[in-house]
């Protein structure tokens, strides 16, 4: 347990390292000047210049590197080129709607996705698994902002149950704010649900084929013991590896819906950074980001470990 | 991609509305409102117009948190802002204005003669970022006279100098407030900032102190929505009570038609054009530029992209104004004319270029109709979407690597950056130049009209770009909120006359 720990502290340095020099550099050739972004087409030369100079781009790329990373390294994100503000606390408030926004768009695509997955297994070929996999197939079809849009009309401009969008903040009223993040968390689960009940799915398929299944059948275990004791605990590498992908993408990867719902997440401030060139914002994001899927394949790897014994054996 | 988005999410409405879904009825309300949610689509980067070209700075504080000397309304006309009064001697150069008494900012600070000269002598300052520091370039020198008294004086004439200082950019800030004016803005305005939610809403709050008439409304939200589809929902939810400028103009007819609310479709100084670069051959022909104009049917391009909102234009000059000059006759839709004025020019069909396409809607949408349209004559267009960053670094500045893009001018009365030298287009015409020289020395309005229709003429005849149409301005509102601007002719959101009938 040990060894591994250290080992995968040493890659999570390395891979956060590798980052922040391509993210750096690639961002350095993007074609665009933060300053004329935000001054705009009338100013003029010196007035640009003068700009770039209160934004501090105009230092050598070297020196603004070192400068950002030994900022990081004592816990300065530095601060943001367009608002002006700390990016810890930009990073912080977003952080606040994008986290429990993602954890409960994964809760509710574990708790759709399993049931329906394991009765599409435990049902092959009957009419539970033409109906599973016809869900999968349509939730997939759907796109998400989509989904979200149709969501909205029903239940915030026909019952009038929630607001169209937008995020109350959690100081208020805590309930508010679970309220504000449940259909878009909805709207993100649902193809999310139908990828991993295919995941389902197929890896109990797999595992209801070995042959200490036919074992357990024939020592008089009932199917669901079966389902639920053996295979379903041996099926869960393959699929704790997919929930790990989607959650890590959960975090990051939810911009469309954060638009539909003008949610102010993790993905709007990325996006709204690029286009201004508020590149220290991007840059903080995208090691934050590949951060967060180091170590979400950390807990995977510690999940696995928890359910394969074999797993700890080979390492 | 997010054009399709955006086109999926609207039909997703779309066949919301058809199943029949209706919206709960508006809480009754005991008295009138006072406070307002708008809908806004931009979010500003910061608050200080003085350090920020963004339009989304101007649409939240321009004569709501700050102002100037004088101001523009809603129809366009210059007005007494913080100067009540001023005198122009006879020269034409000197200045005096007469400050009003008691006003103060929100931080307490009475506004003096010392903080106009600051604001001034800060915007025109060597290291200035001020975004159109040109609007001060006529200036010489300021000079206190006393508390309330300043003279400017003008090292040229500019005809247009009180206008120059209704602009957003030209506010009166405080010396010891203005370096913090981004996130902290204070201003002399009847609202003064409450809360800034970045990312989702920013509030503003009566000033108590206010030297005017104060405002029916004692609070303001802006909510930052940038899905146009979101507007719509948003809108018809009750969550935000009027769009200024809302992106999606076909959902204008399903807010006609609903009984609670009100659409506006007024006017903008948003000249949209098709640009061509004249630094490349053949464009810098003036019969290959004929050509195009004729190729070119506005209509179907105001039709198919804005879905009939915006006036045809034949030069670069709104139409609203009082020194307008009808050119649209002039570039007719006919594309035997424009083959033949390619042919004579010696372009061969299937000739390809490049178009550079931004990112708003009138953009993207009318450069797919344009590139259907030039085909139709022989020029194959390949289409290339850019952002903004993008845009200003490659087309707007040098080396210029573009043939076509469209953009709409939205600075008000513009025409003068066809004799500015090396222009993103290209166009070098020492006549021109010449003619936007006099303009600027003249100062009897109907002198100017009659140069402004000259320059009009002199562009439309050399068909310099392509011209398409006035942006509109379509706004939608609850019906009983009155007093929001219907034109735009500086890009702002004032909400000092507003109110809830």
């Amino acid at each position: 347990m040990l060894p591994m720990l250290s080992h995968r502290l040493a890659g999570l340095a390395g891979t956060l390292f590798a980052a922040s020099l391509i993210t750096f550099f690639a961002l350095e050739v993007l074609p665009g000047d933060a300053a004329q972004i935000l001054l705009g087409t009338e100013a003029r030369d010196d007035t640009l210049a003068a700009m770039r100079a209160q934004l501090g781009i105009d230092r050598p790329m070297a020196e603004r590197y070192v400068d950002w990373v030994l900022g990081l390294l004592t816990g300065d994100l530095g601060t943001s080129q367009i608002y002006g503000i700390p990016v810890a606390d930009m990073v912080r408030d977003r952080l606040a709607i994008s986290l429990p926004l993602a954890g409960m768009a994964f809760l509710l695509t574990v708790l759709i996705a399993m049931p329906i997955g394991i009765l599409a297994a435990a049902g092959r070929g009957g009419p539970a698994d033409f109906l599973a996999m016809g869900f999968a197939q349509i939730g997939l079809a759907i796109p998400n902002f989509w989904f979200g849009i149709l969501l909205v009309l029903l239940f915030a401009v026909k019952l009038g149950w929630v607001s169209t969008g937008g995020f109350p903040g959690w100081s208020d009223n805590p309930f508010n704010a679970l309220g504000a993040l449940f259909l878009p968390a909805l709207a993100l689960a649902l193809s999310e649900a139908a990828i991993l009940s295919r995941v389902v799915r197929g890896a109990l398929l797999e595992t209801l084929g070995e042959d200490y299944i036919r074992t357990a059948r024939a020592k008089g275990v009932s199917s669901s013991a079966v389902i639920a004791r053996h295979a379903l605990r041996n099926a869960m590498i393959p699929i704790s590896t997919i929930m790990g992908l989607q959650f890590a993408f959960l975090v990051a990867g939810s911009i469309v819906i954060e638009n539909v719902f003008y949610l102010p997440g993790l993905g709007r401030l990325l996006i709204q950074s690029i286009f201004q060139r508020d590149l220290i914002v991007v840059r903080d994001l995208v090691l934050m980001f590949a951060g967060i899927v180091v170590l979400v394949n950390f807990a995977v790897d510690l999940i696995y470990n928890a359910i394969d014994p074999r797993a700890r054996v080979q390492r | 991609m997010n054009g399709v988005v955006k086109l999926l999410g609207v039909a997703a409405i779309g066949t919301g509305l058809c199943l029949g879904m209706t919206a709960p009825p508006a809480e009754a309300n005991e008295g009138k409102r006072t406070d307002i949610v708008m809908g806004v689509t931009l979010e500003p980067p910061h608050l200080d117009p003085t350090a920020g070209a963004a339009a989304a700075i101007d649409e939240i504080v321009y004569a709501n948190v700050f102002e100037g000397l004088t101001r523009i309304n809603e129809s366009g006309q210059v007005k007494a802002g913080l100067a009540e009064r001023w005198v122009i001697e006879d020269d034409g150069l000197t200045y005096r204005f007469i400050l009003r008494e008691g006003v103060t900012f929100h931080d307490g600070a009475t506004l003096e003669a010392s903080d106009v000269k600051f604001s001034l002598e800060r915007a025109m300052a060597e290291d200035s970022v001020n975004a159109q520091k040109a609007l001060f370039s006529a200036i010489a020198s300021v000079d206190v006279v006393d508390d309330r008294t300043v003279i400017i004086r003008l090292s040229r004439k500019e005809g247009q100098f009180l206008w120059n200082l209704g602009w957003g950019d030209a506010v009166i800030v405080d010396p010891a407030s203005a370096d913090t004016n981004k996130t902290n803005p204070v201003g002399t305005g009847p609202f003064k900032l409450d809360t800034w939610v970045r990312g989702a809403t920013l509030t503003l709050t009566e000033n108590p102190a206010y030297w005017g008439t104060k405002p029916a409304l004692n609070k303001v939200t802006f909510q930052f929505i940038k899905d146009p589809a979101a507007q719509v929902v948003a809108l018809l939810a009750g969550d935000i009570d009027a769009v200024a400028n809302i992106n999606a103009p076909e959902m204008v007819a399903r807010f006609q038609a609903d009984g609670r609310f009100a659409v506006d479709v007024g006017t903008t100084e948003g000249e949209t054009i098709l640009s061509i670069n004249h630094r490349r051959a053949p464009w810098n022909d003036v019969r290959v530029r004929r050509a195009i104009q004729h190729a070119i049917d506005r209509n179907a391009i105001i039709a198919g992209a804005m879905f009939g909102f915006g006036t045809p234009i034949g030069s670069h000059f709104a139409p609203h104004s009082p020194a307008y000059l009808d050119l649209t006759e002039q570039g007719l839709y006919d594309p035997e004319k424009a083959k033949a004025l390619l042919a004579e020019a010696g372009v061969k069909s299937g000739t390809k270029a490049v178009i550079k396409l931004p990112p708003p809607t009138y953009a993207r949408r009318g450069g797919e109709i344009i590139a259907a349209q030039l085909k139709a004559v022989g020029i194959e267009l390949e289409i290339v979407p850019v952002e903004w960053g993008q845009w200003l670094a490659e087309v707007f500045k040098a080396p210029h690597d573009f043939d076509f893009t469209i953009v709409s001018h939205t600075e008000p009365l513009d025409i003068g950056i066809y004799a500015r030298d090396d222009y993103y287009f290209g166009y070098d015409n020492p006549a021109f130049k010449e003619l936007m020289k006099t303009v600027e020395e003249t100062s009897n309005p109907a002198e100017r009209y009659a140069l402004y229709r000259e320059a009009q003429q002199m562009l439309a005849d050399e068909a310099v770009n392509g011209f398409l149409f006035q942006l509109a301005k379509i706004g939608v509102r609850r019906k009983e909120i009155s007093g929001l601007w219907m034109n735009a002719p500086v890009q702002a959101n004032d909400l000092t006359k507003v109110h809830w009938e």
